[in-house]
């Protein structure tokens, strides 16, 4: 019965050979299909170049796109959530946040500081997609709090880059009063006329759209971005019927007055640059 | 109309019926003692029961179809309501309702979100979803309140605000960002209630206030148990659990420090006895009142912040 049995290790594939291989060159764009070299698609703001779809990008790619090269101050980087309700769904939520940690090498779903833009001084806060889908719970409503409250004392802009599924279930109310908190320092910074611009990046839906990201003096959109109130799908169940092509798209909110402008996303940084010129 | 009987509340019921015919029946009889051992009966049972809901029993309490809803308190509470209606730039919303008031003569601004009773006027008053109409129409009664110095209630009661293509196109979310940002800065003193469901965006939205109460059945989060079990558990089964993840219960926001405190209801719930609730929660309303009035606007609108700034939970 041995002619079969195996008497040396079984064979396996090398896997270390594989992690040693460049991990992909290229990246396909999910609108037209178009094949980009990895090199190329950075240095075209990872945006397509045959249709312009704009690749959704975190927080480390949007600080080198915007602001002065090594201007960047991050503040509060370490903040992360309590866990206050010891949420637990199908998963703890500490573990949940704790392999996210681990998984993005971020801390929460927003990063915070101040920059240059063309060697003016703003305060920047820019959210991760990636990050428990952007969610604002507990550190991103109080790391924007203290950005805002930090624009208000130094008398510099505020600029806002949101991309967001809306408030974090896993922090209950909690969540939901970050709307409250983030709105209430807004308006502080309203009184004291200091400019707030909104970039709106795709997708950014729920509490986030219902507080900060529609509270710019400015906001801009980055084209085709989904944003709204309620999602896509919770509206289609509502009406039970088929939602318009563009529907809570960019192009849609310009039509129906909610945004000031779209922005390509290698135009930007000039956009931002050109009306704070004009309002500070 | 038939009464709605949640599960929990079937065996109390049932001792009562019993109770009832004994007492009719007794004529004649000497029954006396019986009597008053059914009656001991049903208050243990009532205070074991009422003692140790659930949270997922809460929330059915705060949307049980018998309990007050905002007109009803605006009713029971105040004297020569007036209501205002339109938001002045599309309709008038039937989801919030508002207008000018006196509550043991002071006067005020009141302002909620209204359900409706039975088929008919739930169609009309959207199930107590609004539309950004309805926040926009809110805004506009609050901005005239702080023009002629009344103090804003707004009574709290929805299940979210309506998730429909017309409300998106003209804005559900800046109608509601819009309404935190100017209540963060109304200088008339603004008091808060929930007084049912207090779902989301959709009740904060004409939530941001000096000081925020909360019936004992009612219920606020970011979500509903039902939503938040679609989304987490992939399954609408699992409410029951979500309901108790979210804490969302009074009793759960207190100590959060979401709501400053927690209005008694009659026993049972509010739906036990309107005029009761009523007059608790007035009670409630008119002390924060007294209280508030007293504050400078200035100092009134940084302390309203700042009592925001406050909430959430992380360390560094």
């Amino acid at each position: 019965m041995a002619w079969f049995s195996r008497s040396k290790e079984n064979i396996a594939p090398d896997t270390k050979k594989k992690e040693d291989m460049p991990d992909g060159l290229w990246e396909k764009c999910p609108d037209c299909g178009e094949i980009i070299n990895k090199k190329q698609l950075e240095n075209n703001f990872f945006t397509c170049i045959k249709c312009d779809y704009h690749f959704r990008i975190g927080s480390e790619q949007y600080i080198k796109i915007l602001l002065d090269k090594d201007s960047f101050k991050e503040m509060d980087r370490k903040m992360r959530s309590a866990d206050p309700l010891e949420f637990e769904d199908t998963k703890r939520y500490k573990d949940r946040i704790d392999s996210t940690i681990k998984k993005t090498g971020l801390y929460d779903a927003v990063k915070t500081g101040t920059g240059k833009i063309n060697s003016r001084e703003v305060a920047l806060g820019c959210m991760d997609f990636g990050f428990i889908g952007g969610s604002m719970g507990s550190v991103v409503g109080e790391k924007l709090a203290r950005l805002a409250v930090k624009a208000r004392k130094n008398k510099i802009p505020l600029i806002i880059i949101s991309s967001s599924g809306g408030a974090r279930m896993m922090e209950g109310a909690l969540s939901l009063m970050q709307m409250a908190k983030t709105s209430g320092r807004l308006a502080e910074l309203a009184d004291a006329k200091i400019p707030y611009i909104s970039i709106l990046t795709d997708p950014t839906t729920g509490g986030t759209t219902a507080s900060y990201a529609m509270l710019g003096d400015i906001i801009i959109a980055e084209p085709k971005a989904l944003i709204g109130f309620a999602g896509p799908r919770v509206i289609k169940q509502t009406i039970g019927k088929d939602l318009p092509e563009g529907f809570q798209r960019s192009e849609f909110l310009l039509e129906h007055g909610f945004v000031d402008l779209i922005s390509h996303r290698k135009d930007l940084k000039m956009n931002l640059s050109n009306i704070l010129d004009i309002l500070m | 109309m038939p009464k709605t009987v949640l599960d929990f509340e079937k065996p109390i019921i049932e001792l009562e019926e019993r109770l009832e015919q004994m007492k009719s029946a007794s004529d004649g009889l000497n029954i006396d003692n019986e009597i008053k051992i059914i009656e001991e009966k049903v208050r243990t049972l009532k205070e074991s029961v009422y003692k140790s809901l659930t949270r997922w029993q809460r929330v059915q309490l705060a949307r049980h179809p018998d309990r007050p809803y905002t007109l009803d308190y605006i009713y029971m509470m105040t004297e020569n309501f007036i209501e205002l209606h339109g938001d002045r730039y599309f309709k008038d919303d039937k989801a919030i309702v508002g207008g000018l008031a006196k509550i043991e003569g002071y006067k005020v601004m009141i302002i909620g979100q209204q359900k409706g009773r039975d088929t008919k006027s739930n169609l009309y008053r959207n199930f107590g979803m609004p539309n950004p109409e309805g926040y926009r129409k809110a805004l506009r009664l609050m901005k005239t309140a702080e023009k002629f110095n009344l103090p804003v209630i707004c009574l709290l009661d929805t299940p979210g605000a309506f998730p429909g293509l017309e409300a998106e196109e003209r804005g559900q979310a800046e109608a509601i960002a819009r309404n935190l940002l100017e209540m963060s800065r109304l200088k008339v003193p603004i008091i808060v209630a929930i007084i049912g469901e207090g779902a989301s965006g959709g009740a904060l939205g004409i939530g941001v206030g000096d000081r925020i109460l909360m019936l004992e059945n009612g219920w606020y989060s970011v979500i509903s148990p039902e939503s938040c079990s679609s989304i987490l558990w992939r399954s609408w089964e699992y409410k029951e659990q979500a309901a108790e993840a979210l804490k969302l219960t009074a009793h759960d926001l207190l100590p959060l420090k979401v709501i400053d405190k927690i209005v008694p209801e009659p026993l049972g719930g509010a739906h036990k006895n309107h005029q009761e609730a009523a007059d608790l929660l007035k009670t409630y309303i008119l002390s924060e009142l007294k209280e508030l009035i007293k504050i400078k606007p200035d100092k009134l609108v940084s302390a309203r912040v700042e009592k925001f700034a406050q909430m959430g939970a992380y360390t560094e």
